[in-house]
């Protein structure tokens, strides 16, 4: 079964539809890349999952509908969205947003030790963790973002364009992460513009256009798909 | 008698009132964005709400301590004016959330100018006196006096704001207030029920709110439905003035509020050559909030620190 699945989805933006009737499907521990052009319609998709935009169609978790969820339920069932631009706390100490991530969570002990894990995966983070989170590098801040996600220990987490506005190096870095997270179990569903690194990583992968899927398959074989290389891989 | 150590402890003592009321607006501001302008009704409905059970009291004959009846005043007025700031929250600002800011704004003066008539309807238009049944011995230091009344109120005032820190820097719901200030939206993604932390956020500021009107009420030792406009708008000054949305700054605000106040009324008289009294007193809260807004509209602890986009 599915741990997740989208039926017919559609998302208007302001009057505009930005997703157009949409279906995919992604099973647990799949890491599966939405990608596409600028506009495409991949980060509205999935904010309608996270429940940030109102969006009609159906939407299963773990086989139950869950467009009605008020947006604070998600994460106790699992699911964790990295928001596009980080989304952090800036005015709160770096430790302080990796609690709000366990905000969901009153086991303390199980808290103070995923604590722990995202300091040794990140020790950047542990050597900043009284700091405000602003003062934060770009890169420092996504890793917090992801960080902080994972603290919620979701099943699905959701990743909206990671690697905008870092640095090759940062980038490379975070995406060996998100490689890594997906090791460890976690479902993942990464919304890219840079479809060369998401196809790398994932396992399969979906390609918007104008508000639609236009082509879906194995990662490896939209590689080496001559359409894709042209239109995404500036081939 | 030294006039300026009696001014500064009058100061400190009134300044640590403005500065409870103040926490409530500053505390609605960091999350709303919003002036709550009823905020001063809410103390001045503490107020009048302890005043009829203490008169009650009193009048049923019940042989109890002054400390103890103004206790049991206190008591209802604490939980009548949270239920009453989460009822404001609820049907006044609630609908309002998305809407242009002038609307909720508007509405707060609406919702202050109906809680002063309900209070007029209530408990009339005449000044109510607030019985000397508090402990009120003056004791002497370096030739200026304080009361215990004065002593009572600076302290439990000093510990209610030590633990509003405590708790707005050291929980899991403090933190959920601090994240929802900053980001609602991202909040809510980790789980946070924002409506509930807005709502706590009133309730804890009313709370506030119903012990200074207690205070004020018990320290000038009268109460009136019309009572709240001034104090409100002083405290709203108090958080202006510390900068509003900073919970440091509304104490800070609050007692060089009071201390200001207390010396211009204590020298003013003096310095003019008897030309201006005491009763003066009030314009010195708006030179000060004409000052802050011309010359540092952030407030003396508004924001500084610079994020990174």
């Amino acid at each position: 079964m599915s741990l997740l699945e989208v039926h017919d989805l559609n998302v208007s933006y302001g009057g505009i539809k930005a997703v157009r009737g949409i279906s995919l499907e992604i099973a647990a521990g799949e890491l599966v890349c939405l990608i596409g052009a600028n506009g495409a319609g991949k980060s509205t998709t999935l904010k309608a999952l996270a429940r940030l935009l109102p969006a009609s169609g159906k939407i299963l978790y773990q086989g139950r509908s869950i467009v009605q969820m008020p947006v604070y339920d998600l994460v106790r069932q699992g699911i964790a969205l990295v928001p596009e631009g980080r989304g952090i706390f800036g005015r709160l100490k770096v430790e302080e947003n990796l609690l709000m991530g366990a905000y969901s969570r009153s086991d303390i002990h199980g808290i103070r030790r995923d604590l722990d894990h995202s300091y040794h995966l990140f020790p950047r983070l542990f050597e900043r963790k009284t700091q405000q989170a602003g003062t934060l590098s770009g890169g420092e801040q996504q890793m917090l973002a992801i960080a902080r996600a994972l603290m919620s220990r979701p099943r699905l987490l959701l990743l909206d364009e990671p690697s905008m506005g870092l640095a090759p190096l940062m980038v490379n870095k975070i995406f060996d992460t998100i490689r890594a997270i997906s090791a460890d179990g976690v479902t993942i569903l990464l919304v890219e513009q840079n479809a060369r690194l998401a196809l790398d990583v994932s396992h399969r992968a979906y390609v918007m256009e104008g508000g639609t899927i236009c082509l879906s398959g194995e990662a490896s074989t939209l590689l080496d798909d001559p359409q894709v290389r042209h239109a995404y891989l500036g081939e | 008698m030294d006039i300026f150590l009696q001014q500064l402890i009058n100061g400190l003592v009134l300044g640590s009132v403005y500065a409870l009321i103040a926490l409530g607006y500053t505390m609605v501001y960091g999350i709303l964005e919003l002036i709550n302008f009823a905020h001063g009704e809410v103390v001045m409905i503490g107020a009048m709400v302890t005043l009829a059970v203490v008169n009650m009291l009193m009048a049923s004959g019940v042989d109890l301590p002054g400390l103890m009846i103004v206790a049991a005043g206190l008591l209802v007025a604490v939980a009548v004016c949270m239920a009453l700031g989460f009822v404001i929250e609820r049907i006044a600002y609630r609908p309002l959330r998305r809407a242009p800011r002038l609307a909720p704004l508007i509405t707060a003066i609406g919702v202050s100018i109906v809680l002063q008539n309900v209070a007029m309807l209530i408990w009339g238009r005449q000044y109510i006196s607030f019985p000397p049944i508090l402990p009120s011995t003056r004791h002497d230091i370096a030739g200026a006096g304080i009361t215990d009344l004065q002593i009572f109120i600076f302290v439990l005032a000093l510990v209610l704001m030590a633990g509003l820190v405590l708790l707005v820097q050291r929980t899991r719901i403090g933190r959920a207030m601090r994240a929802t200030a900053q980001a609602p939206e991202i909040a809510g993604l980790m789980g946070v029920n924002v409506n509930a932390v807005i709502s706590f956020t009133f309730i804890l500021g009313s709370a506030l709110a119903a012990i200074a009107g207690v205070m004020v009420s018990a320290y000038y030792g009268i109460a009136h439905y019309y009572m709240g406009f001034l104090l409100g708008l002083k405290a709203f000054t108090a958080a202006v003035l510390g900068g509003i949305g900073n919970i440091a700054g509304a104490m800070l605000g609050g007692l060089l509020l009071g201390v200001i106040e207390s010396m211009a009324a204590g020298y003013i008289g003096d310095l003019t050559g008897g030309f201006l009294g005491s009763h003066y007193q009030d314009v010195f809260a708006f030179f000060v909030l004409i000052g802050v807004l011309v010359f540092r509209p952030s407030g003396l602890l508004g924001e500084r620190v610079a994020e990174r986009p």
